[in-house]
């Protein structure tokens, strides 16, 4: 007995679990331990059993320790057992709950069966030795005996006890987070106040706002990332980052926009162009203020917003116009569409259907009928027929 | 006297059940609305209609066609025929209206030619023997009944 040295439980890098079972006592010879049954654990290097109430309470031996087994049935009264007959302590060998031992030999009890498989799986490694293929360091494997504090990450409860701790943490840098968040409300606070203030100076038009406020004013939209407030200097003569960016989106951008019929959403292209850059990415501002400036940069783009909102890039060469003079044939052909129809037919995306669609009403080639069936649209028979 | 009414080709295309955003395509759309409008009710001898009764009548109500005008845009139609002189709203609520498919400036020439061409100037004439006279019932469909007649009278030329 005493062969075994404590252990944390847990398992080397190298080493795996083969088989579990709970309820075994072990005996030093013929006597029992002063330990309740716990858990036995086979690994491929060692032994390991653990106290199943206090699981800090671990201890292990290496099976090369082991120098062969044998099985004992079980009686009226007694439970099956295994015999595990063992070498002589290493001299060097670290402590565990016992420092000296007549017996060289102790016995598995298993109170709750499963020896058997135990027996079959205990007897493979013996058989394989798979230890000595696969060395483990010999410190790691002990450790100075059970550690209050440790988490132990054998088994459910080590993972319980793993989740407790990964939650405590989270807990603790949401409260941080949130500090955050209220001195935001403090400030928010008071860029109220200030922006009420000037809302009432305008409205009675009580002379200028001061150019203090209007400083205050400034700092507190800068350090909610609002770089300038004045519109006027961010779209007309733009920065020279979003001129750098116009060209190279310029680049970016011909092939995929000829690939699709020369017209893409903004959100396509936002899409495409951050997923090429991967880090980096362009905020939305960002890419919308380029491609303010393409047209005028003479890029072979250009921005182009419809009457919806909808906002898209066009190659300098694409005729959205006529375009449409070909989706007033294909609506013909068909006596009406819907947009999802004829984004199917042309194979374009429903939004850029919708648009061309609206667009050819807008030119009046065609008109619409809009019903609980959906919106429908139909060459205009209302100028082409008297 | 009812003839079966000829419906335009309108009627049977869905979009006109639709009010049209684009302005060129809303006046021609309007247009045949009117007219629509004015001839159904001088085939079915209607003058005045109520804007519950316009809603399921099938004028606006294309059954076949499961199309009917939304209650906004037949206020829409009503509105441009108030404004060509058609139409008369009766009550303040704009829930009933009179329809004119003749303007009543149309009717007094109309009469006064009628009158001339019998060479009757200057002699008088009851209100009822102008609806109900022989002579008259080849004037167009038969001058409207009486509560609209008065205002016929009033707008027709000085010379009577």
């Amino acid at each position: 007995m005493d062969r075994f040295v404590w252990t944390s439980g847990l398992l080397e890098i190298s080493e795996t679990l083969v088989i579990q079972q709970r309820g075994v006592r072990i005996y030093d010879g013929e006597e029992k331990i002063k330990f309740d049954p716990g858990t036995l654990l086979l690994s491929t290097h060692r032994l390991i059993w653990r106290d199943q109430k206090n699981h800090e309470c671990c201890m292990a031996i290496p099976l090369s320790q082991i120098v062969f087994i044998e099985e004992q049935a079980a009686g009226i009264g007694k439970s099956a057992k295994i015999v595990v007959h063992l070498h002589p302590a290493a001299s060097n060998k670290e402590p565990g709950p016992f420092q000296s031992s007549k017996n060289s030999y102790i016995k598995l009890s298993f109170k709750e069966h499963g020896q058997i498989e135990f027996y079959r799986r205990l007897s493979e490694e013996m058989t394989q030795r798979r230890w000595e293929n696969m060395p483990v360091p010999q410190s790691l494997q002990t450790n100075r005996g059970p550690q209050p504090g440790r988490i132990r990450a054998v088994g459910i409860v080590g993972i319980e006890r793993k989740l407790e701790e990964k939650r405590k943490e989270t807990d603790k840098n949401i409260s941080e987070a949130f500090e955050d968040l209220s001195k935001l409300m403090v400030k928010a606070k008071e860029m109220v106040e200030l922006s009420k203030c000037i809302a009432n100076k305008i409205k009675e038009k009580q002379g200028d706002i001061t150019e203090d406020e209007t400083i205050r004013f400034k700092s507190y939209l800068l350090s909610m990332g609002i770089a300038n407030p004045v519109t006027r200097e961010t779209y007309g003569s733009g920065t020279q980052y979003h001129m750098q960016l116009a060209k190279q989106l310029a680049g970016i951008l011909q092939a995929p926009l000829e690939e699709r019929g020369g017209i893409m959403s903004l959100t396509e292209v936002y899409c495409l162009v951050n997923r090429a850059r991967g880090m980096e990415l362009l905020s939305p501002e960002d890419l919308v203020n380029a491609c303010k400036m393409l047209e005028a940069l003479k890029l072979p783009l250009r921005l182009r917003v419809f009457d919806s909102g909808v906002m898209v890039i066009e190659l300098q060469s694409h005729k959205e116009e006529e375009m449409v003079a070909s989706a007033l044939e294909t609506v013909s052909e068909k006596g009406s569409l819907t947009s999802e129809e004829f984004a199917k037919l042309v194979g374009m995306s429903v939004l850029l259907a919708k648009e061309r669609l609206l667009l050819a009403e807008k030119m009046g080639h065609l008109c619409r009928d809009d019903s609980v069936e959906g919106l429908r649209f139909y060459p205009n028979l209302f100028m082409t027929q008297s | 006297m009812a003839m079966s009414f000829e419906w335009p080709w309108q009627y049977r295309f869905p979009p006109f059940f639709t009010l049209q955003p684009n302005v060129d395509t809303r006046q021609k759309q309007l247009a045949a609305w009117c007219s629509l409008v004015l001839s159904f009710c001088r085939l079915h001898k209607q003058s005045s209609m109520t804007v519950m009764e316009a809603q399921e009548s099938p004028l606006f109500n294309n059954v076949k066609l499961q199309r009917k005008l939304p209650v906004e845009s037949i206020q829409v139609v009503l509105e441009e025929l108030r404004k060509k002189g058609n139409l008369e709203w009766l009550d303040k609520n704009k829930s009933s209206f009179l329809i004119m498919w003749r303007r009543p400036e149309e009717w007094g020439k109309l009469i006064y030619q009628w009158v001339s061409k019998s060479g009757q100037n200057n002699s008088v004439f009851t209100l009822y023997e102008l609806t109900n006279g022989e002579d008259t019932e080849d004037e167009g469909n038969a001058f409207p009944s009486p509560p609209n007649f008065k205002k016929n009278f009033l707008a027709m030329p000085q010379g009577l």
